[in-house]
């Protein structure tokens, strides 16, 4: 392969992770930001030298960094995303104190709007940025939607460390089509570049809620953990959720089919991660982790693996070649996996909670470990070559 | 002279500077009035842009792990008045184990 650059992002920091031509040869450089929350650090595909950091301080809160020269030097946001000011909220005022905990999810804004930036926050909400990242605004259409406050449900419909907005996306042929994921409260569909905004969770369960007397489903309040749209196909999407792995044909349907009922049943079909192969809009990746019983969150029975399918999620194939084959109870989250495509072939990343970054140069069906002694990585992305 | 402590959590902000004086006519030269510790967090901000927002939230309340202090006194308000002669010291709350 050519050379591979890796943003690493973990709870101490984050890292870049150089790879050489073969990819036999890493180098890990950092760290940037050290002792401070990293939950997203991106490259920005439209300018290569940008890359911005959601960066999260325990002490002084959240904010965004951006660099202009591959992370030489870094600038602080003059604006980071904030929540409006509210001076007297009356006491049924669902608006009050909303301030943000941190960022946690960024996006790069469509090829045409060079400038534009989405941000997914916790508490739940989503900005917008049209001057590379620098200062940021609310997309008031979302945020101050007169259903959000139905849409998110309340305090307990959220992961422990906060209700997240993640995997804000941009179609790649219409930047006016957005859709975003709520860890509390579901996918929500944008055709108007983020002013109206509409449930798209048709066909999901949602077992952590009793079912509805008439046999209806819920229209909102659904927990997605991460939600990919194919780059050939508009139309294709996967979504990973805490109830099950799905697939959408958007053109065909706006109803998910639960695709996760072909995962092997001692597995399950829970986990964080869904990443797709550039090339193959039915081929995709999970990184399934067990969410039985007590939820612990791992790899099931302490044994990681990738399944990968090959037909649009009629059938699974289990690739964990290369990772320990017992008493390994580490899982990946959401932002932590990662797939890259040059000349040579496709680089397959995943990130994971014990702060090990792993590879896989053979489309997931062999893995080598290329830094094993980082913080708990938060997120994996790949600078586009 | 109203004397500010700042913690070593901002000290990328300030260039390293941990201690400064502000003179309080000067913090409430619009006013008139008593300066208080927002005008303290102004005044830094002023100086340091950016500053406020890593002390404060935009719901103007002290962020969970920042305390302040006025004297000995741990305030949880920004609208406290400072004497003339007040110390008022920010600190990184403990967080963790």
């Amino acid at each position: 392969m050519n050379n591979t650059t890796i943003l690493v992002g973990t709870r101490k920091g984050a890292w870049t992770v150089t790879g050489s031509a073969d990819g036999k040869q890493w180098q890990v450089e950092g760290p940037q930001h050290l002792g401070a929350m990293v939950f997203h650090y991106v490259a920005d595909p439209r300018e290569p030298r940008r890359r911005l950091m959601a960066v999260g301080s325990g002490h002084l809160g959240p904010s965004i960094f951006r660099t202009e020269d591959g992370g030489d030097t870094w600038i602080e946001a003059a604006v980071p995303p904030h929540f409006p000011k509210i001076n007297s909220p009356r006491a049924d005022d669902q608006e009050e104190g909303r301030s943000v905990d941190h960022v946690f999810w960024l996006t790069p804004g469509h090829a045409s709007q060079p400038e534009r930036w989405y941000a997914g926050t916790s508490p739940q909400g989503l900005f917008r940025s049209d001057d590379g990242g620098n200062t940021w605004q609310e997309v008031k259409g979302f945020n101050h939607h007169p259903d959000f406050f139905d849409w998110r449900g309340g305090d307990k419909d959220g992961t422990p460390d906060g209700p997240k907005l993640h995997s804000v996306i941009v179609d790649h042929t219409d930047p006016k089509h957005l859709l975003l994921g709520m860890s509390g409260g579901g996918i929500f569909e944008s055709l108007d570049e983020g002013e109206s905004w509409i449930p798209l969770n048709k066909g999901v369960t949602m077992d952590f809620f009793p079912p509805k007397e008439d046999g209806s489903e819920y229209e909102y309040g659904h927990d997605p953990h991460c939600l990919v749209m194919h780059p050939l196909d508009n139309n294709r999407l996967y979504h990973q959720n805490h109830c099950g792995i799905y697939r959408m044909d958007r053109d065909r349907s706006d109803r998910w089919e639960r695709i996760g009922d072909n995962m092997p049943k001692d597995v399950g079909d829970i986990g964080f991660p869904i990443v797709v192969h550039p090339r193959d809009v039915d081929t995709a990746w999970v990184f399934p982790m067990d969410g039985s019983g007590q939820w612990p969150r791992t790899s099931p029975e302490g044994k990681p693996a990738v399944y990968c399918t090959r037909d649009g999620g009629a059938s699974w194939i289990r690739q964990d070649k290369g990772f320990p084959q017992q008493q390994a109870w580490w899982t990946v989250k959401r932002q932590c996996m990662a797939v890259t495509e040059n000349r040579d072939g496709i680089g397959l990343f995943l990130g994971t909670t014990n702060g090990q970054l792993w590879g896989s140069f053979d489309e997931g069906e062999s893995w080598q470990g290329i830094a094993m002694d980082l913080p708990q990585i938060y997120s994996v992305e790949v600078v586009s070559q | 002279m109203i004397q500010v402590f700042l913690p070593s959590q901002l000290e990328s902000y300030t260039e390293g500077v941990r201690e400064l004086s502000f003179d309080p006519a000067a913090l409430t030269i619009e006013s008139g009035s008593a300066p208080t510790v927002l005008d303290v967090v102004n005044a830094l901000d002023e100086r340091y842009p950016g500053l406020a927002f890593r002390i404060v939230d935009e719901q103007q309340r002290i962020r969970r792990h920042i305390a302040f202090f006025v004297g000995e006194d741990m305030v949880r308000q920004l609208d406290v008045p400072l004497g003339p002669d007040a110390r008022v010291q920010i600190v990184g709350a403990l967080s963790g184990g």
